[in-house]
């Protein structure tokens, strides 16, 4: 019954979406703009008919209603909770109901709040926004419907692939997700502006808070999926540049690129054509992301759910939306004005050479991650790994960084130069101190690890800068944000070099009593035993590690075993100090009985994710702050509003 | 002195700014991909033109029976892969596989030294439905059997 | 901001979806040119090569190339019990059984205990199953995965070869390639 209930309410949904468009288009001409009204509660009531969808879908799952084809097909009656929940999620068919669930509460919340934009703007863009949802309706209702029933229910669920057995990993695809659909806004705000020629402040300020609470969810899963793949797969490493990886970083480069166009639109009325550009690619970015992961188009240590009809139909779509977004940029483009001009020095600049930067580095990973398939067409096989993405990132990473340290400090339309003379010369002499220390100290250190460190705490110094003869309490909370974002970005890059720079490895055959040594610390293989889990058996290592002699902390990496389905993962075992990490990881029994150990010592490593938390942080104080002064104004307009009603009276 | 940009060169110099980094990133991204990119190579494909030392490649085959020797540290292990013309030397320090075993196929990351192929990684995926995309065209029993095992 | 708009036409704005354009090119060639059904259907047309499989289970016998030349066309499964679209499939094979088509099993690199358990659980359409814990067969007909299915004829020709797990919309197909092997 619940999930004959779900589908019926997506259906309806999708008539709604439907009726948005039409009802949305029409309202463009002046004969049928009467229609306009229908569209801001049409698209309400479709979000919350979704929502309830979704909800339907969680419910079967949570009570492992396996009368379902995908609850049986991806679910066990034995799995624990989180895990159920996760399930509803973890497959195709959920995620997309989930893409759609997120797209159009979203619209539905647009409608509800969106108060500055011109009333035709609005109509267009939510206009836009159910032509995006409903090829997504279309993919779902057509192609893969999840509340399907099975004939007969299934005595059994099959199971959920044991990778995804995992917290990190669970609530990881659906913070992508919402950064994604949170781009899809972005994009139907600049289809709306490019439709009514309605590019300007207005239309940034609407548009920023969705790009701003996308990109900060693109940050922490990103973060996070990091973190997943450092410690789930066993190898050390916490980046592969992997398709599937470069996937998610790819709409995170435009996502951030575009949040400070739009800022420079928002402010200064400038970059018009530019921000609309940057919002179509953002999305685009994103639809290829999911395109590039649901095809198995390109392979991949992370793929799953790897299905090539689907690809075809997310690449249709992404054909449909973004070709008819260029279209139409192509044909608009000429006839949005010209906006406000800027000197050379000014803050404008220093974004407009922050934006192209990141587009550079966003080319140049679309281009390595595209690449195999391009010599694969012309019948040579090759893989695209860390020898061709870090150096040739570093090469517009490098000078953005520099000019991040000194954008934040420069005046708004024109600067003078002699103004800045401190503003570099604190952050030059605290780089110049770092390089000394660098070159004394630890050479020799790689080019890129060396100049991460040389970096990295200048940055660091410059993105306080400009707290310099601030009142702190009376300082916005976007200053704050801004502030605190590129903080984050020095403190990774940080523990980005450091990790390049200072690891060491030690890899053993070890005898229960043996102990090598990792960097500083000591390790004592203590003893091998047999564990079980929930719904796993594991070997697990014990290991006894002291820190440059001191006390002794033990740790359990595993190699588990699970049953439903069956499958095999390492599960490494980490040492968090202030100054770095132990990761261990147990490898194979070998045929004299010593059992494999790997084990890294990484120097302030964990400064990679606490500077993702930090620039995500940073996003949510300046979102706080954007949202906050919005509320302000709304409930001054609606006293303003009431006021005269009455006067009215 | 106004450094104010005038409005229609502004717009101008945006574009050209815009199409420099384009262009710029496309040519640096063709550069480095000539001399980057990892090439994947079979067992005689590598034997009869071996890549020049130091560079990074990958190599498909089987790993040959009764190849798989231990080093006394109990870590490095020394095997042969090989197709129907050729056998390369291969030597992998760390923690090998699940479905590494002889008999099986693989596909190693590493380069060259001298006459033996020093792996970094061996690939190997818990996806019963996996097929590396490199070795789609494989044509020879062998590489069906590559396929067939590489999991 | 109320200029009239300079009627400009730039080639530039055409640029992202000449890119886009080129992109686009690039992946449908790389999804739809290599694709995997090449491989496999080199196989079609090709006879079943020479096996002799022993018992993988107590209650089927095991599995040779001659029953596929008693001139009835027949199914051939390739499975193990360890695999998970194996058992989303079982259904359908069961389906297929029901209405009088005869399926026999390769069971790949299993176990008695495990293959048993998987046979209680998701039934048993197999006629015979054979036990091929080396992928000899699984090898020699071309297989790259499994779960994997042939339709062989009463010559012992293969004459389709159905990759991944057969779903509820894939079982007329089966059957209608079966028809045609008559």
């Amino acid at each position: 019954m619940i999930a004959e209930l779900g589908l019926a309410m997506l259906w309806m949904a999708a008539a709604l979406a439907v009726l948005q468009l039409v009802a949305g288009a029409l309202a463009l001409r002046p004969a049928t703009a009467h229609l306009g009204g229908v569209v801001r509660p049409v698209a309400m009531l479709q979000g919350v008919l979704v929502a309830c969808a979704f909800a339907a879908l969680i419910w079967l799952f949570l009570s492992t209603d396996l009368s379902v084809k995908l609850v049986a097909e991806n679910s066990h009656s034995a799995k624990p909770f989180i895990f159920k929940l996760a399930g509803t999620w973890g497959n195709h068919e959920g995620s997309m109901l989930m893409w759609v669930t997120i797209m159009s509460m979203a619209g539905g919340f647009v409608a509800l709040i969106e108060k500055r934009l011109r009333e035709e703007t609005l109509i267009a863009t939510l206009a836009g926004q159910a032509f995006v949802s409903l090829g997504f309706y279309a993919f779902l209702l057509l192609a893969s419907n999840p509340f399907t029933r099975l004939a007969e229910p299934a005595a059994e669920g099959a199971g959920l692939n044991p990778l995804l057995q995992d917290i990190g990993l669970a609530f990881h695809p659906p913070t992508l997700y919402v950064g994604y659909v949170g781009l899809s806004i972005a994009f139907s705000f600049a289809v709306g502006a490019l439709v009514t020629r309605d590019v300007g402040p207005a239309f940034a300020r609407a548009m920023r808070p969705w790009v701003l609470g996308a990109w900060i969810f693109l940050t922490l899963g990103i973060t996070a999926g990091s973190y997943w793949a450092y410690y789930t797969l066993g190898w050390g490493g916490w980046w592969f540049w992997d398709p599937v990886e470069n996937a998610s970083l790819m709409p995170w480069l435009a996502a951030t690129a575009l949040l400070h166009s739009c800022s420079v639109l928002a402010a200064r009325n400038a970059l018009r054509t530019w921000t609309v550009m940057l919002g179509v690619i953002a999305f685009s970015m994103s639809m290829v992301g999911t395109f590039l992961v649901r095809s198995g188009i390109l392979t991949s240590v992370h793929a799953f759910a790897v299905d090539p009809t689907r690809g075809s139909f997310i690449l249709a779509l992404l054909a449909i939306y973004i070709g008819g977004a260029l279209v139409l940029f192509a044909l608009r483009a000429s006839t949005v004005t010209e906006g406000a001009r800027f000197a050379v020095l000014s803050r404008e600049s220093a974004l407009v050479f922050n934006n192209v930067m990141l587009c550079g580095i966003l080319g140049i990973v679309l281009v390595g991650t595209l690449y195999p398939l391009l010599t694969e067409a012309m019948g040579v096989k090759v893989s695209v790994g860390p020898p061709y993405f870090n150096p040739v990132s570093a090469v517009f990473a490098i000078p953005m960084f520099l000019v991040m340290a000194v954008g934040p400090v420069l005046r708004w339309r024109e600067d003078k130069g002699g103004r800045l003379t401190w503003s570099i010369a604190i952050p030059a002499l605290v780089s110049a101190a770092a390089l000394l220390a660098v070159e004394l100290l630890f050479a020799p250190i790689n080019l890129l690890p060396a100049l991460g460190l040389t970096l990295a705490p200048g940055l660091a110094v410059a993105s306080l800068l400009p707290m310099k003869g601030r009142n702190l309490r009376r300082t916005p909370l976007p200053i704050y944000g801004m502030v605190i974002g590129h903080l984050g970005i020095a403190v990774a890059l940080f523990g980005m070099a450091s990790e390049g720079a200072f690891s060491t490895e030690r890899l053993a055959a070890m005898n229960p009593g043996d102990s090598q040594q990792v960097g500083p610390f000591k390790v004592t293989l203590a003893a091998i035993d047999p564990v079980a889990g929930p719904n796993w058996t594991a070997l697990e290592a014990t290991v006894s590690a002291s820190y440059a002699g001191g006390a002794a902390t033990v740790l359990h990496p595993q190699a588990r075993t699970f049953a439903n389905p069956p499958g095999n993962r390492t599960e490494s075992a980490l040492l968090t100090r202030w100054n770095g990490q132990l990761y261990a990881v147990l490898g194979e029994e070998g045929d004299d009985g010593r059992w494999q150990m790997r084990f890294w010592w990484k120097p302030f490593v964990p400064m990679i994710w606490y500077g993702g938390a930090l620039v995500a942080l940073g996003g949510l104080l300046a979102l706080l702050g954007r949202v906050a002064r919005d509320v302000k104004r709304l409930v001054a307009i609606d006293k303003i509003a009431w006021r005269r009603e009455r006067q009215g009276r | 002195m106004n450094t104010m940009i005038k409005p229609k060169h502004q717009r101008l110099v945006l574009i050209i700014l815009a199409l420099i980094a384009l262009i710029g990133a496309g040519l640096l991204a063709a550069y480095a991909l000539s001399r980057q990119a990892a090439y994947f190579y079979l067992p005689s494909e590598l034997a009869a033109k071996p890549p020049e030392a130091g560079r990074a490649v990958r190599l498909g085959g089987m790993v040959e029976k009764g190849s798989i020797k231990t080093m006394p540290d109990g870590v490095t292990i020394n095997f042969m892969v090989k197709d129907d013309k050729a056998r390369v030397p291969v030597r992998f320090s760390g923690i090998t596989p699940d479905l590494f075993v002889e008999g099986s196929g693989v596909v190693a990351e590493g380069r060259m030294e001298g006459t033996t192929f020093v792996a970094d990684n061996l690939l190997a995926k818990h996806d019963e439905k996996y097929v590396p995309r490199e070795m789609k065209n494989m044509s020879t029993e062998q590489a069906k059997a590559v396929i067939a095992e590489t999991k | 901001m109320n200029d009239p708009a300079p009627k400009r036409p730039s080639l530039a704005v055409w640029l992202p979806l000449g890119l886009f354009a080129g992109f686009l090119a690039l992946v449908v060639v790389g999804l739809y040119w290599p694709a995997d059904r090449e491989v496999s259907s080199t196989f079609i047309g090709k006879p079943l090569p020479a096996f002799d499989l022993p018992p993988a289970s107590d209650e089927r016998p095991g599995l040779a190339t001659k029953v596929f030349h008693e001139g009835k066309p027949r199914l051939l499964n390739v499975f193990a019990s360890w695999c998970v679209p194996c058992a989303v499939e079982a259904p359908q094979l069961a389906a297929l059984a029901k209405q009088g088509v005869e399926i026999d099993g390769v069971a790949l690199r299993d176990r008695k205990e495990d293959l048993a358990r998987f046979l209680a659980q998701n039934g048993n359409p197999f006629t015979r199953i054979g036990k091929d814990d080396l992928s000899q067969v699984q090898i020699a007909i071309g297989s790259s995965g499994v779960p994997e299915t042939f339709v062989v004829d009463g010559k012992g020709i293969i004459r389709y070869q159905h990759i991944g797990d057969i779903r509820t919309e894939d079982v007329p197909l089966i059957l209608r390639k079966l028809a045609e092997a008559q």
